[in-house]
């Protein structure tokens, strides 16, 4: 077997908890985004774009979504028999098996994948982020500065700076010191969680991480201040373009709706950069005579008799006469009734939303269930739920996955509400 | 249905489609914004159970072998049989072009031979449907016939579109009695579909009989010669069933998709109609878009307005556009202002901004393969 000069590793085990009960089921990597995508093919699609062809996946959090949407990486191209996709699932050894503890760990559990390809760089990605970028200048720039290790950084505004795990750097790139979430930032560079190191060098780090039993077993936290206090070759590559972390509710909606303007920052269109996904088996969609379709993106297998405004529309969505969505975000497969009203919300997938349903109205209320997750005008409702017709529904309101009509008390949910099924 | 193996056939050369037709087999012509005109038959196969498809391809064949690929949208890229594509080729026994459908599977025998299955299943990849071909093999074990031909009521088809197919007449126990292809004065109610099912140790034995007495076409030579003396049956389907074998037909098919109930059958069945795959955003709808009645691809930017029309892939229609009852295929770009009514436009063409270009409904305006206007 050829080879390997670099593999990826792809952290794609975390939950995503701000993302609520979008992310209740699946793990945050699997999350629909922009119109036909799950949040990992941005990353799997910049792997393959940047002819890496060979990436581990490490999974732990509700992985079978994850699973099944990667499968054997063929709409990436990534089907291969040398390298490819490789699922790295947490597993049992000879004298006990352990979850993944952090990122540093993860990597850690798998280091006899890596070996058996020996490459000589890995670099370490997250499937969490929203962006396009070219990972082999990024090798090319840690080759030309001779780094034992070049970490990703993006600007960001100063006054958000606290909120990042900050590159203090010098002049020609080199980083010496690494603050996580400064209170008074020196810098305004913030680490993307994109790490490409020498491999025999993190390998050394790792193993040495791993008999600390003060550490937290962390990239960020750990591993990098340890090479830094051990005075190696750490460099900030700066990148430039749009990334971002769809963490949050309000993120996560804002990064879906900047895609319906004119010209978005993110452009899905790039014939160089394309964006691979399974694609669902669908004819073209059809907007009838009825309906009207503005500042929206709209995929395959929709109908649509409704008017649509300013909302993204996954794949597979019935939206009938009479019903009005606006910025909003409909998911795959949900079926939306007559004379329906819906306004800045997230719809899950395959739910049915009932006729002459209002939802986001009014006026803005503190959630009721969880204020920390659910902060904003959102609504969010969950997969597989059915909204029965006639049913109202506030602002900033969350409904589980799963709800049918008859978990239904009343057909009013004011705003700041919520319908959760136990254990949510 | 395992019992069966499949072989497409996708047509000699004519021009039927005009410019559409020029550059490429008539199978491969782009159909309802994101197929081609073989994913229907080919799908049917796969949805029926057959595994094992033949395509015997003459005539521009680049762009269906581009298409088929290595079958793997239809889930053929099999170890063991799967999709086998077969142009003409020249031999010592000096083969060359296909003289004609019989012809052309002939030569391909061996393909016949090595494979096991009990009976074929031989279609046109040229027709749009969505059919389950099991009962026509159940009713075609049951009568013991020797070839069974599927048939339609014509009913709701043109007397110049029947022109174009090979009509036939049915006797009361289902048994073509007459036969006749591509009429001047159609009469007669049914007519072929061009797809037949036989045991292919039979069909083995009529091609070797037939090319050692220098027959070279299934219907002409073969199929209308043996009706006094084999059993020849037909079996009525009942759906949607439209063969490309005319503008006005591939117009008229086409539109047909904005009905919903046609739609629903030939689309949006259980049976599903599997194309290859474009990686393609979804389509994209700025403020000024006005979309009615209309199917949208991925991959489209609209700003413009659209009325029962098709919209293929990464079709760009600008500010100021008036699009009406036209087909748009694939990556075409539609400039400011300009008008169309009753239009197919091929893959990549180039409308500037202000043009205005009008067909007609029986005779919709064709602009070929990338071409400017």
């Amino acid at each position: 077997m050829a080879r390997k000069e670099i593999i990826a590793l792809l952290l794609a085990g975390g939950q995503g908890s701000r993302l609520g009960v979008l992310t209740k089921h699946i793990a945050k990597p699997a999350v629909p985004f922009g119109g036909k995508y799950r949040i990992i093919d941005f990353t799997l699609s910049n792997c393959i774009n940047s002819n890496i062809d060979t990436v581990g996946v490490l999974t732990q959090y509700q992985p079978l979504k994850l699973h099944s949407h990667i499968g054997i990486g063929k709409p990436w191209d990534l089907d291969r028999r040398n390298g490819g996709v490789t699922i790295l699932t947490p597993y049992q050894r000879k004298e006990k098996g352990e979850w993944y503890s952090g990122t540093a760990d993860a990597v850690l559990q798998n280091i006899s994948y890596v070996e058996e390809l020996s490459p000589k760089y890995v670099i370490i990605l997250s499937g969490d982020h929203v962006y396009k970028m070219n990972y082999y200048e990024m090798l090319d720039f840690h080759k030309k500065k001779n780094a034992d290790a070049t970490i990703s950084v993006i600007e960001v505004p100063y006054e958000e700076a606290s909120r990042y795990g900050i590159m203090n750097v010098t002049e020609n790139g080199k980083i010496y010191e690494f603050e996580e979430k400064p209170e008074h930032p020196k810098s305004n560079l913030a680490s993307m969680g994109i790490y490409i190191f020498n491999w025999d060098i993190l390998k050394k780090y790792l193993l040495k991480d791993h008999e600390n039993p003060n550490s937290e077993h962390d990239f960020g936290k750990n591993v990098i201040p340890a090479m830094l206090n051990d005075g190696r070759n750490l460099y900030a590559y700066k990148f430039v373009g749009y990334w971002r972390d769809v963490g949050t509710i309000q993120a996560y909606w804002e990064s879906n709706m900047n895609l319906t303007d004119r010209i978005p920052e993110f452009n899905l269109f790039d014939p160089y950069w394309r964006i691979y996904t399974p694609n669902p088996v669908y004819p073209a969609h059809f907007i009838g005579e009825t309906g009207k379709v503005e500042k929206s993106i709209v995929a395959e297998g929709c109908i649509i008799y409704g008017t649509i405004r300013n909302s993204v529309i996954f794949p597979g969505v019935t939206v009938q006469e009479g019903t009005v969505i606006q910025d909003s975000i409909v998911m795959s497969d949900t079926f939306i009734g007559t004379n329906t009203e819906i306004n800045c919300s997230i719809i899950g997938e395959n739910s049915v939303i009932g006729n002459d349903v209002r939802c986001g109205v009014g006026e803005f209320a503190e959630n009721r269930f969880n204020p920390k997750i659910y902060n904003t005008n959102i609504t969010v409702i969950g997969s597989n739920t059915v909204i029965p017709n006639g049913t109202i529904i506030g602002r900033n309101v969350v409904i589980d996955n799963y709800i049918k009509p008859q978990d239904f008390t009343s057909n009013v949910i004011p705003s700041g509400g919520y319908l959760i099924k136990e254990g949510g | 249905m395992k019992r069966a193996m499949g072989i497409i056939l996708t047509g000699g050369k004519n021009n039927r489609l005009k410019e559409l037709s020029m550059e490429r087999s008539i199978a491969a012509v782009p159909f309802g914004g994101k197929y081609r005109a073989i994913d229907f038959t080919l799908s049917n196969m796969v949805n029926s159970g057959i595994v094992n498809v033949g395509v015997m391809t003459q005539y521009s064949i680049r762009s269906l072998i581009d298409h088929l690929g290595s079958g793997k949208e239809w889930d053929l890229d099999r170890k063991n049989e799967g999709l086998r594509i077969f142009p003409p080729y020249l031999s010592e026994l000096g083969t060359g072009w296909y003289r004609g459908s019989a012809d052309a599977i002939y030569n391909n025998l061996t393909f016949l031979e090595r494979s096991d299955e009990e009976f074929v299943v031989i279609a046109n990849g040229y027709a749009i449907y969505n059919m389950d071909y099991g009962p026509m093999l159940e009713q075609h074990v049951d009568k013991d016939a020797d070839i069974t031909i599927a048939c339609r009521a014509l009913d709701d088809l043109t007397e110049n579109d029947r022109k174009t197919l090979g009509l036939v007449e049915i006797d009361d126990d289902g048994r073509i009695v007459e036969f006749k292809e591509k009429p001047l004065n159609p009469a007669g109610r049914y007519g072929s579909m061009g797809i037949y099912i036989m045991k292919r140790k039979f069909l083995i034995e009529l091609l070797q009989d037939s090319a050692a007495k220098g027959y070279t076409d299934l219907v002409m030579d073969i199929i209308i010669r043996s009706l006094n003396t084999l059993r020849v049956y037909a079996y009525i389907f009942n759906g949607y069933w439209r063969p490309l074998n005319s503008i006005q037909l591939y117009y008229r098919a086409n539109m047909d998709l904005l009905d919903p109930k046609i739609r629903r059958e030939l689309l949006m069945d259980r049976r599903k109609i599997y194309t290859k795959v474009k990686d393609e955003a979804p389509a994209k709808y700025n403020e000024e878009a006005s979309v009615k009645n209309s199917i949208v691809a991925d991959g489209c930017i609209i700003e413009g307005t659209v009325k029962n029309s098709i919209l293929s892939r990464g079709v760009r229609v600008m500010k100021g556009v008036h699009i009406r009852n036209s087909i748009i295929l694939q990556g075409s770009s539609i400039g400011e202002g300009a008008r169309l009514n009753y239009c197919i436009l091929d893959k990549g063409v180039t409308i500037t901004a202000g043009k205005t270009l009008n067909g007609d409904q029986e005779w919709p305006l064709i602009v070929g393969k990338n071409i400017t206007v």
